[in-house]
């Protein structure tokens, strides 16, 4: 294909803008953060000042939200990969009473928003004891990625091949033998991404961990970070170091794994 | 069992297996609803369970504390009435705008030009432009705080090229804060609708561009007669996730803004959390709950439909 050397160029420009337009905001960011924090440490004229990160990690007291978000990631990406699988792998390889009505009862819940659940389950999971607990936060959001997982990975083991299922079953392999050694190993690209999508999702949840944590016992590192701006009237610096150290772990994720980020946010919002 | 296959010919085996079959018949039967059974008792438990309370403390007035009242539909009622929660759901209405049309155009724009233009460098950009989606929205609201505050960036550069009387407190301002959280949103979903757009385009033989290049079609009866109708389904999906999105919009409003200044940039997930959380109005805190909910299903439906009708 040809193209006019003046529609090339108006090409790049467009392009070159709209890059500049998304990267603005991330990079204004970083360079406030590495920025010096006062006029006085300014004089010393240093143009790194790293140790912005370190003060606002102190100050902050990220270390302790920082461990609290990695718990609550681990939980739901771990709980919810394990029963979307097995769900995944029912609806996707087996015929049953009920199946589409149960599918369907499963897309609902892609597409509920968390305003609509989050008042009662405040207040019932008070009635549990269990608001200003892990479990409290962790739970509701176990529950919607799996409902966004086992959509994703009965799509999976609907395109598995099914010469490989049927060779399992006459060796005598058992369905859970199939699932777990032929269908999981094979399906690790599949799984990887859904790791990666949930945790980033649970990572950046903002809502569950504010409503269900009023003492903040269980502050998440989104959370932290909203605070800290309460305290920071003055000073953006260190503000703008927190921003980074709290959207760092996803980020860097994002860079070395895109492809896994890009594809799975096409290929889970395309409908069947 | 992992050997029975083998041994199919003793009949002893094979007796064995007649006598099992009923039982096994009956495992296979139950199995896959053995398999559905943790997923289905936490997202029971943790999401359907709380929809039907949700659904039955809309028809509450409840503070929370005491014993509530039944009072129909009375809060679903002041929805439409309440001048404060129809302004929310206008500004809904408004961020989709930002959220969902304007995304939409650029992605047409931008995937157009990256499929149609061979140009270089293709991976950094999607890398970039995808960048916002992966960010926690709190840390966007942070960033563009800076560039809206009074001394940010954005002021700074209006004084730099001699536009200094255009300059005010972005986010503090009646009329400008909702159009600038907007942009945020437009910010974020212009990289996903435009990943989105460009893998649907890519799909388009190749051909199909050179026929009408042939005959003499310019970029935008390119764009009209072949792209579009292309890339409809992908429009559609584009739409639904964006329009949910910022309907369901409430961290950027509640660190950027917290609604204000005044009601100006409320929105109907912000007045969930204020109304249940910060006024003990629970009982009507569900019920714009469930709208939303109702409303978003809705709208999912009507973009489906339009899409499905103009495919065919």
């Amino acid at each position: 294909m040809t193209t006019s050397r003046a529609e090339r160029t108006a090409n790049y420009v467009i392009l070159v803008a709209f890059a500049a337009f998304a990267l603005w905001p991330v990079l204004s960011v970083l360079l406030t953060a590495v920025g010096p924090e006062t006029a006085a440490v300014a004089r010393e004229g240093r143009t790194l000042h790293l140790e912005n990160f370190a003060a606002a990690w102190t100050q902050g007291r990220f270390s302790q939200y920082m461990a609290t978000s990695v718990v609550v990631s681990v939980l739901v990406v771990s709980v919810s990969l394990v029963c979307s699988v097995m769900a995944g792998y029912a609806f996707g390889t087996m015929r049953f009473r009920g199946e589409q009505a149960l599918f369907y009862v499963f897309l609902l819940g892609i597409m509920v928003p968390t305003e609509a659940i989050i008042v009662p389950l405040f207040f019932d999971l008070r009635s549990l004891g269990l608001t200003n607990t892990v479990w409290g936060v962790a739970l509701p959001q176990i529950a919607q990625s799996i409902a966004f997982g086992t959509y994703w990975m009965r799509a999976y083991f609907r395109g598995a091949n099914r010469s490989i299922i049927e060779a399992g079953r006459l060796d005598g392999a058992g369905s859970h033998r199939i699932l777990w050694q032929i269908l999981v190993p094979i399906g690790r690209p599949a799984i990887t991404t859904l790791v990666l999508l949930t945790f980033m999702w649970t990572w950046n949840e903002f809502l569950i961990p504010l409503v269900m944590s009023p003492s903040g016992d269980v502050r998440t590192a989104p959370l932290a970070l909203a605070f800290f701006q309460g305290q920071q009237v003055q000073g953006t610096t260190l503000l703008a170091a927190a921003a980074v150290l709290v959207a760092l772990p996803v980020v860097v994720v994002y860079l070395f794994l895109q492809r896994h980020f890009i594809r799975g946010m096409i290929e889970g919002a395309v409908r069947e | 069992m992992a050997s029975s296959s083998a041994l199919r010919a003793d009949p002893a085996t094979v007796r064995g297996d007649a006598a099992r079959r009923p039982a096994r018949s009956w495992r296979r039967r139950l199995a896959p609803y053995g398999f559905l059974l943790p997923a289905f008792v936490l997202y029971g438990m943790f999401l359907l369970v709380p929809i039907l309370r949700a659904a039955q403390l809309s028809l509450f007035e409840w503070d929370g504390l005491t014993l509530g009242t039944f009072v129909g539909l009375d809060n679903y009622a002041a929805v439409v009435t309440d001048p404060r929660l129809r302004e929310a759901f206008g500004h809904a209405l408004v961020l989709v705008v930002f959220f969902s049309l304007l995304p939409v155009a650029i992605g047409l724009l931008l995937a157009a030009v990256l499929n149609r233009g061979r140009v270089r460098g293709l991976p950094f950009f999607r890398t970039v432009i995808f960048l916002p989606q992966v960010v926690a929205m709190v840390v966007v609201a942070v960033a563009w705080r800076q560039i809206y505050a009074p001394d940010g960036w954005l002021n700074d550069a209006l004084r730099g090229v001699g536009l200094g009387s255009l300059t005010r407190p972005w986010l503090g301002d009646f009329t400008y804060s909702l159009p600038a959280v907007g942009t945020i949103g437009t910010w974020v979903s212009m990289g996903l609708v435009t990943v989105l757009l460009l893998a649907g385009m890519s799909r388009v033989p190749t051909e199909l561009y050179e026929a009408a290049r042939l005959d003499g079609a310019g970029a935008v009866r390119e764009l009209v007669a072949i792209t579009l109708p292309a890339v409809r389904a992908e429009i559609t999906v584009a739409l639904t996730l964006t329009i949910i999105a910022a309907l369901k919009t409430f961290d950027l409003v509640y660190v950027t803004t917290g609604g204000g200044p005044g009601t100006s940039t409320t929105v109907p997930s912000y007045e969930v959390y204020r109304r249940a959380f910060q006024l003990g109005e629970v009982g009507m805190a569900a019920a714009v709950g469930i709208t939303l909910m109702v409303l978003i299903f809705a709208i999912n439906l009507v973009v489906n439909r339009v899409g499905d009708r103009s495919t065919t």
